[in-house]
């Protein structure tokens, strides 16, 4: 294949964004001193975890989380093709690379150590999950406990007569210190299981693709797929209020504007009874993030009630209709337990039906952290973290460095101590500190910097493009595929057809809207066709109006695949451009069975 | 013993008398597939006809003198053999039968005077698996009771076609104990036909129906004559995994005259997919009704009754087992499998 990839050195700054380079850690960056390999690597965007611009501070997550993941392939599991995924920033943008092993000797020397250190995990799988989230509920307690005080004018008293010896600044900066030790320990957490889970699921996936070749892959997803699943509760409980407030009658309390319906339920009868469920809802289900719970602008329920409220009245409006709101569980699990007996009349052998249980059962065993872990680290954990750093900014605020406690984010993470040092040096001394005379500039500056960056289009991938994509998580998790990579290669001009993954089985023909923020999930209307770069856990409550879904990126394991799977909708994923080739009105058909989507008109009727 | 036997009929105990091609149809017809209707003229009725015109031993001796190294010999033999056949009288009560049948025939269709193809289904006793591939003769689109019983005639005659007996002696069969039963069934004009492998012919996958179709009757696919429409469907997920849409230039139809004609697709029809998605569906749980039934990969031929508008009934023509991939050996696990050391059967720990 020829390479048509652009260079990273390629790529020039856009217009405004001059000097975006300072914002971002200098280890990710694209560098001269670096170039050799650099450019000999594959870059792909990631656009599942950051589709868009990624402030300076919210990009410590990613970085976290990259280095997280590769630090468990590398050094703790040693995955045996495996290395870790390198990342770097280029005008705002997070591109990755996965490393992997290629010399065929080397990867069979990792197998005994892998087969040791994965397969007491494995063995121990259901002790050491359990501990799993015993030890992240009391990590996320650790992260409540977090404050950021402004600092007083005098020290209480008590300070001093209880022999202390320590003053607010000092707790100010070991505050913030705490939440960036608690944030890296969190993402420890993250992959400690989610790599195994990945290895195992992806090993029954070889394993039934090489006895079936064609074998359809969600056939092999619903083989593995979980019921009782962590990160669908908190929908379920919108779903349980929906149908609460129908059943004490206050649902016309719903159609009152979004800002006054809890107080138009106070005033109900069974009102109060509505409102405590309402409130133990909340604890923890509504941590949940509206986006991919990476960026510090995705709304959280806990904090945004407009926007659970909202659902739960789309939900009183399907379930007037007459529709079902539960999940079909009981038709979803016979579903699972048809198919697996129907491939189990496949085999040719009884040794390959073995294989085929052992593998199966160790699938189905790691798969829940799979999706569970999710709603506890991306979505708990991390609003938690998003609403201490606000914290943070405020006190900035206080202090006259910022105008909006979100400018924190504007800073990298390893701005914020310094910061925070000038802010303890003015206090500590009683002169001023210098932040008030330079944040103010520097933040408009960079906001500028960032409207630039946001106008400017990535391309999906850079580099050296590979022959073909074999390591292993870069295709499940990301969709990286060797014709992805192809497709990508020979340029957008795909004409009136899209290809991607064949997500989710089915065809259906509708009206396409383009939905390229989480804001936009209002204006879908029943009977259209979601075109998104990705989807998000919070965005459930559409797929009762949508007929089908198309995502820029993901593979068949990412959010859309999933949930439209349960949903019966088709889908197709991993398409690269849909939400730029596919205009919002155009009627298309997106046909789930083989990965294709087609613009059938270039508008639809009423437009 | 049974003269008449209808598909629905069928017993293993009955396959010495029935012959291969009715066996087929009625083992397809008694596992509930929907095969098109029919019943078998059975080996008994001929022996029966052949014991009452006092045939037995003239027959005999004509095979007897036809000596393959003389053609000449063998064509003179079975010309004698087949005026015999076909010009001796039939027991009264077996014309009655077979009347009787067709009539009934007739009645479930709910046309008078149905076609039916009548088909030869050669039996030999000693021989109970001797295939007789293609030996004997078939007569498609026979229309009324005359024509049945006449075609009947012609099937038993067909025992006696040179190339038959050339087959019989280059293979060593005997002429005793030789029979012919005779398979009388409706024939369906199909909107589209073709076949169907419950395998992925491609690489052997089990998961797959592959699927070839045209316009008209399955010949076209057949024999090659078009490059049919291509369909895969997953067996686990029943849904169409891929569809190639060919350029199809001809197909075999009926004339309003009665007779199967070669004709070129017209051109509205020649680039559209000859079936819906529904009925490629419907095709594949065909298959795969017949595929379970058998217990083995198999290789199907179907058709779309074209007195239906989509998705019309699917009606199973014939199964036979699968025979290229069935003989391969089983996959091996391949390389870079370095879950193995951790993953082995029999060592569940959890039961999924």
């Amino acid at each position: 294949m020829t390479a048509r990839l652009p260079s990273p050195f390629d790529i020039v700054t856009p217009p405004g964004a001059e000097g975006w380079q300072e914002l971002y850690s200098y280890s990710l960056l694209f560098s001269d001193d670096r170039r050799g390999y650099e450019d000999s690597a594959f870059w792909f965007i990631d656009g599942i975890h950051s589709p868009e611009v990624l402030c300076p501070w919210d990009a410590t997550i990613l970085e976290f989380a990259l280095i997280v993941l590769s630090q468990y392939n590398t050094r703790h599991y040693v995955i045996p093709p495996a290395l870790g995924v390198d990342l770097r920033i280029l005008n705002g943008y997070m591109y990755l690379s996965p490393v992997g092993v290629t010399d065929p000797a080397e990867i069979e020397a990792r197998i005994p150590h892998f087969t040791e250190r994965a397969g007491y995990y494995f063995q121990h799988w259901d002790e050491l999950y359990s501990s799993w989230t015993a030890k992240v509920r009391v990590l996320i307690g650790e992260l409540e406990r977090i404050r950021f005080r402004s600092l007083p004018d005098t020290e209480d008293l008590a300070v001093v007569t209880s022999g202390l010896g320590l003053g607010s600044g000092f707790e100010l900066i070991a505050q913030y210190n705490r939440l960036i030790e608690l944030t890296l320990k969190l993402w420890n957490y993250h992959f400690e299981f989610l790599n195994l889970g990945y290895a195992a699921y992806l090993d029954f996936f070889r394993f039934c693709k090489e006895i079936f070749p064609s074998i359809a892959d969600q056939a092999i997803a619903k083989m593995v797929a979980g019921i009782d699943v962590d990160l669908f509760r908190p929908d379920e409980e919108l779903k349980k209020l929906a149908l609460l407030a129908l059943g004490l009658g206050i649902d016309d309390a719903f159609d009152n504007p979004p800002g006054e319906v809890l107080e138009a339920i106070a005033g109900r009868r069974g009102g109060a009874k509505w409102l405590q469920a309402w409130s133990r809802a909340q604890q923890p289900w509504f941590n949940f993030s509206a986006g991919s719970g990476f960026y510090h602008t995705d709304k959280v329920w806990a904090e945004s009630p407009d926007i659970p409220l909202g659902f739960i009245r789309d939900y009183i409006a399907r379930a007037r209709r007459g529709e079902r709101l539960e999940r079909p569980v009981d038709a979803i699990a016979a579903e699972r337990e048809r198919i697996v007996s129907e491939i189990m009349e496949l085999f040719r052998t009884d040794e390959e039906r073995a294989i085929f249980r052992a593998k199966l059962g160790l699938a189905r065993t790691v798969f829940p952290f799979v999706e569970n872990h999710n709603f506890y680290v991306e979505h708990w954990g991390q609003s938690i973290i998003w609403r201490k750093m606000r914290e943070l900014g405020s006190i900035f605020v206080l202090s006259g460095f910022f105008t909006d406690p979100d400018d924190v984010f504007l800073l990298g993470r390893d701005e914020i101590p310094g910061s925070l040092f000038d802010l303890y040096h003015g206090w500590a001394v009683g002169a001023p500190a210098r932040g008030p005379r330079y944040w103010p500039a520097e933040i408009s500056r960079r906001r500028v910097i960032m409207d630039s960056l946001r106008a400017w289009s990535p391309p999906p991938a850079l580099g050296t493009p590979p022959e073909v994509v074999t390591e292993p998580f870069t295709a499940m998790l990301w969709g990286i595929t060797t014709e992805a990579v192809r497709q990508w290669a020979g340029g957008s001009d795909a004409g009136g057809g899209l290809t991607g993954f064949a997500a989710s089985p089915g065809v259906a023909e509708g009206p396409a809207r383009v939905v390229l923020s989480a804001t936009g999930i209002g204006e879908l209307r029943d009977g259209e066709v979601l075109v998104a770069r990705l989807t998000a856990p919070s965005w459930a409550p559409v797929f009762g109006k949508i007929v089908a879904t198309v995502t820029d990126v993901g593979g068949i394991m990412s959010h859309a695949a999933i949930v439209c799977r349960e949903y019966g909708l088709p889908a197709v994923t991993g398409t690269a451009f849909g939400t730029k080739i596919i205009k919002t009105g155009q009627l298309i058909r997106v046909d789930g069975n083989t990965g294709t989507v087609t613009v059938l008109h270039g508008t639809s009727p009423d437009q | 013993m049974r003269r008449i036997l209808w598909f629905e009929q069928y017993s293993a105990a009955d396959r010495g008398v029935l012959g291969g091609k009715n066996a087929g149809l009625g083992e397809l017809t008694r596992a509930g597939l929907p095969v098109p209707w029919g019943f078998a003229v059975t080996a008994i009725a001929y022996a029966e006809a052949i014991q009452g015109a006092g045939l037995a031993r003239e027959l005999a001796d004509l095979m007897a003198a036809a000596d393959p190294g003389r053609p000449e010999t063998v064509a003179e033999a079975g010309r004698g053999a087949r005026e015999l056949v076909t010009s001796m009288p039939w027991p009264a009560r077996l014309d009655r039968e077979v009347l009787g049948a067709y009539a009934e025939l007739c009645r479930r269709c709910a046309t008078a005077g149905v076609p039916v193809a009548v088909r030869s289904s050669a039996t030999c006793e000693d021989l109970p698996d001797a295939s007789f591939a293609g030996e004997h003769d078939s007569y498609l689109w026979v229309r009324g009771a005359d024509e049945v019983l006449s075609h009947i005639s012609l099937c038993w005659a067909s025992l006696f076609t040179d190339r038959a007996i050339s087959y019989r002696r280059q293979l060593g069969y005997p002429e005793t104990g030789l029979a012919m039963s005779v398979v009388v069934q409706q024939m369906v004009q199909p909107r589209a036909a073709g076949v169907a492998f419950t395998l992925n012919p491609r690489d052997g996958d089990r998961s797959q129906v592959a699927i070839d179709a045209s316009w008209g009757f399955g010949e076209a696919v057949v024999s090659g004559e078009v490059t049919p429409d291509h369909f895969l469907v997953d067996k686990l997920t029943g849904e169409v995994g891929s569809r190639i849409v060919s350029r199809k230039e001809v197909e075999f139809r009926l004339t309003a005259a009665g007779r199967v004609e070669r004709a070129a697709v017209d051109a509205a029809r020649r680039d559209v997919p000859c079936l819906t998605d529904a009925e490629v569906k419907a095709v594949a749980a065909l298959a795969r009704r017949a595929e379970r039934h058998f217990g083995c990969p198999q290789d199907v031929e179907w058709a779309v009754d074209a007195r239906q508008p989509p998705p019309g009934r699917i009606l199973l023509l014939q199964s036979r087992p699968e025979t290229v991939w069935s003989r391969q050996p089983p996959r091996r696990q391949g390389s870079g499998d370095y879950m193995s050391g951790i993953v082995r059967p029999g060592a569940e720990r959890t039961t999924p």
